[in-house]
């Protein structure tokens, strides 16, 4: 087999000298985070960064010390303290007039969870930070448990007949402290993905980027539908993709479908909600309210299912 | 230079300012802070200091505020935060991580008991239960001692052969309220005994993960180094006392400081401020004719094992004093120091003083009776003082 060259591998490494997430790292075949790493080392270019990952999936994604997979400095923090490590990380790269900019890149674990407060502190802080969290609705490192992204009717570990609560709002959690930028990624739309990078890179005081990403291992699914199942989330109106300046209305950048069938098929090619009996028409519904609370007075007339 | 009336609350952010301030032309000064009782002056002061090159994040938790000064240390600066009792719990885990990342860190710690029930008075189990953290531990016994112990703290935690995190402990209330006169230095002279900061492993543009993914051979690898910066702390250490004594004309006490010991025969071990009762009771019994001397430990960690054994060489009693308890074994020093004392030495373990209790000189003048009529050495005692 013919060894891949430097020149074949340039999609990773577009306006970089080497990509963010080289070879050698440990993830999984088909991990959403992967991806979130080529299509953000691509919108960072030749910016410099300095990246603060906690004791997410993402820390255990550069290897065994001293080697590092990833092409730029990186702090691993505890678990809680992403936010916080970075807002000190910022503060000194500001008063020394450093070109850098200081990035968390959290799981949802790191975030909604054991991190939230951390990140609530900052965020309110307003610290110059850009903050992104790789949504996998699991804790993967740790084998697959539910976190308070996990949602309703996904088995885990920990859920192992299907948690029966749903997930926390996260961007509307954010949305109320009024940050400069905060927005959700679909990685299954490059051009909106970029371009909320390189805005959420450009931006100053506190940003927040999250993005959906799916985990084949915990969600049960084949490594090659994590792009499909991403673009199934948003035709449904599961994934609204959306941004947000300082506190203002969300603008939606990627118009949802409100696709029954596009629901149902991102729940069947996924082995997590097998078990739970999970009523896709319910979720059509939970669906429909949330769109409804987006954009108020809208009647949900959009689509097959709306209407 | 001027004498200051200051608490030890002040005094210590009076050092951390000048300190910070001192690495003005280096990376700056950083660190989170958050108020917890009878810390809080000590960052309220520090929040009104002026900084040419310094910046707090005013955070939402002790955690946090160890964080800020993991990433603030990591960005180069000289970092500076302050806690006590249930907030030092509650920080422990970027506690352990400011020590494994190896960074020059100072925290002034006020020992105060930790709760439930919540009890805001002296007593040394909040920053003993940091003992095993990588950090170095220096117990003071009055705001002087304090406001130096900062200065030095820099200077030794800095030096390229110690590189670890420096914890400044002094007790609630009898030293973190109470005024006393302070000799604060001028910035010039700070400025000479603390060199800019120069970091070697600051996070730059190299693509390096600070503290990734380790295996066995490389954490005992990191632990060995960590131990053996331990080691050479004592060494360091001295130097820095020179030198400070050099800038400011006065030299900062000893890892282990005697009291009239030269013939003791009965002997108090201690730290923090039971010391200085300690004192008192050991010239009452000098004064019956009793050979008494007292040991104040002022360095915790690393632990003075060899002073202490060449200090007790000639001891025929030891009675060790903790204002901590290690519930189902005894006192802390008790444990760490008895086995420093010669065969045939009796040592006996008085827990006394906890959750704030008053210890009067009588009380240490009622042990010092009780040991020399113990026959043998009885376990653990809790004396209750009351109120």
């Amino acid at each position: 087999m013919k060894e891949a060259t430097r020149e074949d591998c340039v999609f990773l490494t577009e306006g970089r000298d080497e990509p963010l997430l080289r070879s050698g790292n440990t993830n999984c075949g088909g991990c959403g985070m992967s991806v979130v790493l080529q299509m953000f080392g691509r919108a960072v270019g030749q910016r410099s960064i300095q990246m603060v990952i906690p004791a997410c999936c993402g820390i255990v994604t550069p290897g065994r010390y001293p080697d590092s997979a990833y092409g730029a400095p990186v702090v691993a923090s505890t678990f809680a303290s992403a936010a916080a490590v970075a807002s000190g990380l910022a503060q000194v790269a500001a008063m020394n007039g450093d070109d850098t900019r200081v990035v968390c890149f959290a799981g949802d674990g790191g975030t909604y969870d054991i991190g939230m407060a951390t990140l609530s502190g900052a965020a309110e802080r307003n610290e110059d930070i850009l903050y992104i969290c790789y949504d996998n609705e699991i804790y993967g490192n740790t084998g697959g448990q539910r976190s308070s992204s996990t949602p309703r009717g996904a088995s885990t570990t920990t859920t192992p007949h299907g948690k029966d609560v749903q997930k926390k709002d996260i961007l509307a959690i954010m949305l109320a402290h009024r940050i400069p930028y905060l927005a959700s990624v679909s990685l299954a739309h490059a051009e909106d993905t970029r371009r909320k990078m390189e805005h959420a890179l450009d931006t100053r005081g506190f940003r927040f980027l999250h993005v959906l990403a799916p985990c084949p291992t915990g969600w049960k699914s084949e490594p090659a539908d994590s792009i499909d199942l991403i673009r199934l989330a948003v035709k449904s109106g599961l994934f609204p993709v959306l941004e947000a300046h300082d506190g203002g209305d969300f603008v939606v950048n990627i118009e949802p479908e409100m696709s029954s069938e596009a629901l149902e098929r991102y729940l069947s090619l996924q082995g997590r909600f097998k078990k739970s009996g999970l009523d896709p028409a319910e979720v059509g519904a939970a669906i429909r309210r949330n769109w409804q609370r987006l954009r108020p007075g809208w009647a949900g007339e959009v689509g097959d299912d709306g209407a | 230079m001027s004498i200051d009336l200051l608490s030890a609350n002040h005094a210590a952010a009076k050092a951390a300012a000048l300190a910070g301030r001192a690495n003005r032309d280096g990376r700056g000064f950083g660190g989170g802070v958050y108020p917890i009782t009878p810390q809080t002056e000590c960052i309220e002061q520090l929040c009104r200091e002026p900084f040419e090159k310094g910046e707090l994040a005013r955070v939402e938790s002790e955690h946090s505020a160890m964080a800020v000064c993991i990433g603030a240390a990591l960005g180069g600066a000289r970092t500076f935060t302050a806690s006590s009792s249930n907030g030092l719990a509650y920080m422990t885990e970027n506690v352990f991580a400011a020590a494994f990342y190896r960074l020059p860190i100072v925290m002034m710690a006020v020992n105060r008991t930790l709760g439930p029930p919540w009890n805001i008075w002296v007593d040394h189990g909040d920053t003993l239960l940091l003992r095993d953290s990588g950090w170095l531990q220096l117990y003071c016994e009055d705001n002087q001692e304090v406001l130096d112990s900062i200065l030095l703290a820099y200077r030794l935690a800095e030096d390229a052969r110690v590189l670890s995190p420096v914890m400044v402990c002094q007790d609630a209330f009898v030293l973190s309220h109470t005024m006393m006169q302070t000799d604060v230095p001028d910035q010039e002279q700070v400025d000479r005994f603390l060199p800019v900061l120069d970091l070697p492993h600051r996070v730059m543009d190299r693509p390096v993960t600070v503290g990734g993914l380790d295996f066995p051979h490389e954490t005992e690898a990191h632990r060995r180094q960590h131990a053996e910066a331990m080691e050479r702390a004592f060494a360091v250490y001295a130097e820095c006392q020179d030198a400070f004594e050099e800038v400011f004309g006065r030299r900062p006490a000893d890892p282990l400081v005697g009291y009239r010991m030269d013939d003791a025969e009965l002997v108090v071990l201690s730290m923090g401020t039971t010391a200085a009762t300690a004192r008192v009771a050991v010239d009452e019994a000098r004064a019956r004719g009793v050979r008494a001397g007292s040991l104040r430990l002022r360095m915790f960690r690393p632990f003075p094992e060899r002073q202490l054994r060449e200090a007790l060489a000639d001891v025929q009693r030891l009675a060790i004093l903790d204002r901590d308890i290690s519930l189902g074994h005894g006192g802390v020093l008790w444990a760490e120091a008895r086995g420093t004392a010669p065969p045939g030495c009796l040592v006996q373990n008085y827990v006394i003083g906890l959750g704030g209790g008053d210890i009067q000189p009588s009380h240490v003048t009622d042990i010092l009776t009780g040991l020399a009529a113990l026959d043998e050495a009885e376990p653990p005692r809790i004396v209750e003082i009351g109120a």
